[in-house]
């Protein structure tokens, strides 16, 4: 109870200062002007997307290893939330990419692996919705977790192979960032995962209520 | 290691023997890839050159459209009556059932790839075979890939009450490597540009499939646990 509302507390503050950090303490991009500030968000939204896959890849297996529900609970609340975040990556880089490249969209190979990733992941929630015996619902989407999560680099490799990735997508993450942009990144991508934990955290606990309900309502 | 291949022939011959009777599966995914390869025909004007660009794709789109329709018949023939859980009850290895499946499925496709490929080569005036032999193996590899992750997700999709929709929407973002690679290099070979850029793509399928295999076996006995 105690850290749960000490999660809560501390990511809306991270998320305060994150706003500071972006708008304020970074300076603005001389090239691209303050639509550069759409970065720290996406950046962050990305590493949080990745990350709740991959924890829906670990709980899978763990799943299928001991049969036991709160990995499935785990993994479908954090293929949710990474859902969020991924979507917020792929509306917030065309914002950015329209006003930087001159176009909302390109099939470079990190834009077409995250849309893939959408795709994988929103038949994984869908496939949820439609089986309805608890068990192989939890046993099936976790069989889609796991294949979905390695298919990913797979697709990476594979579209890499197809076009050279674009330099701008390359060098965007590396060199030529203000120490100040840097410290930003950073704090952004702190917040954010506490934000992830906090949702994560709120998952949990209208999952462990279903079930509660459930029970109730069968006996 | 011999029952294990034992069961999987045993489920291929049942499947091979029920096809023979009803003839369902591989007719209706026979005429929906010639359907699939003369609707797509209509995209261009007559002698188009653009036409070779694009060849390579359309049937391969015809092969997985119809692939994904013979899957979805071909499991729900193992629902209807309670077929699979039978099966999945049965004293042997439960991926042994799984891979009987994916050689059935996968024989299924070959055939229908056998007669789509020469109206396809009749209609649209392009040789896949002509520059190379090496368009065989990408079917094969393309193929198998193919019966393995759709076997997989037709399990799936049958227990989930939405069937036929689930099918595709799982499958066709994981098929994406293996519909890139062999697209790539059925117009390579299509184009006759060097042959042996065409590698990468074919090893990749390979890699796809292996990959693919070994963990569909890692993981299957645990998915259909009951």
């Amino acid at each position: 109870m105690k850290l749960e509302k000490v999660i809560d507390f501390l990511s809306f503050i991270l998320i305060l200062v994150a706003l500071y950090f972006a708008f304020i303490y970074a300076p603005v991009e001389k090239v691209m002007g303050p639509v550069q500030k759409i970065f720290y968000f996406h950046v962050a939204s990305a590493w949080i997307a990745f990350f709740a896959f991959f924890v829906t890849f670990i709980c899978s297996i763990f799943l299928l290893a001991t049969n036991r529900y709160i990995f499935d609970d785990i993994a479908s609340s954090s293929a949710g939330i990474g859902i969020i975040f991924c979507s917020i990556v792929l509306i917030t880089g065309p914002i950015w990419a329209k006003s930087f490249w001159g176009t909302w969209w390109t099939w470079d190979p990190r834009l077409t692996t995250t849309l893939i990733l959408w795709f994988i992941y929103v038949g994984y929630l869908m496939l949820r919705k439609f089986i309805d015996e608890e068990d192989k619902r939890a046993k099936f989407a976790a069989a889609v977790g796991i294949v979905g999560f390695i298919d990913v680099p797979i697709v990476f490799l594979s579209i890499r192979w197809w076009r050279t990735i674009h330099p701008n997508v390359l060098q965007k993450g590396g060199g030529g960032l203000h120490p100040d942009m840097i410290t930003s990144l950073i704090v952004s991508v702190i917040a954010f995962t506490f934000l992830y934990l906090m949702l994560m955290n709120k998952n949990l606990k209208i999952k462990a209520l279903e079930r509660k309900i459930l029970t109730i309502e069968n006996e | 290691m011999k029952k294990y291949f034992k069961t999987i022939y045993h489920i291929f011959e049942k499947d091979i023997l029920l096809e023979l009777k009803s003839k369902e599966v591989i007719n209706s995914m026979l005429i929906f890839s010639l359907l699939t390869v003369i609707v797509f025909s209509f995209i261009f004007e007559p002698g188009a050159e653009y036409k070779i660009d694009l060849v390579g794709g359309i049937l391969w789109m015809a092969i997985v459209f119809a692939g994904i329709l013979g899957l979805n018949k071909s499991m729900m023939s193992e629902i209807n009556g309670g077929n699979l859980n039978a099966l999945l009850l049965a004293p042997v290895d439960k991926s042994a059932i799984f891979f009987g499946k994916v050689l059935s499925n996968f024989i299924f496709l070959i055939f229908m790839e056998i007669v789509t490929i020469p109206v396809f080569t009749i209609f649209y005036n392009v040789n896949i075979f002509k520059h190379t032999l090496l368009s065989i193996p990408v079917f094969i590899l393309g193929t198998y890939g193919f019966s393995v992750l759709g076997t997989l997700f037709s399990i799936i999709s049958v227990k989930s009450r939405t069937r036929e929709v689930m099918l595709p929407i799982l499958l066709l973002p994981l098929m994406i490597p293996i519909i890139l690679a062999a697209i790539q290099s059925i117009n390579i070979f299509i184009k006759g540009d060097t042959i042996s850029d065409a590698d990468r793509w074919i090893r990749l399928i390979a890699a796809f499939d292996l990959i693919f295999t070994f963990v569909v076996y890692a993981i299957f006995d645990y998915i259909v646990e009951e």
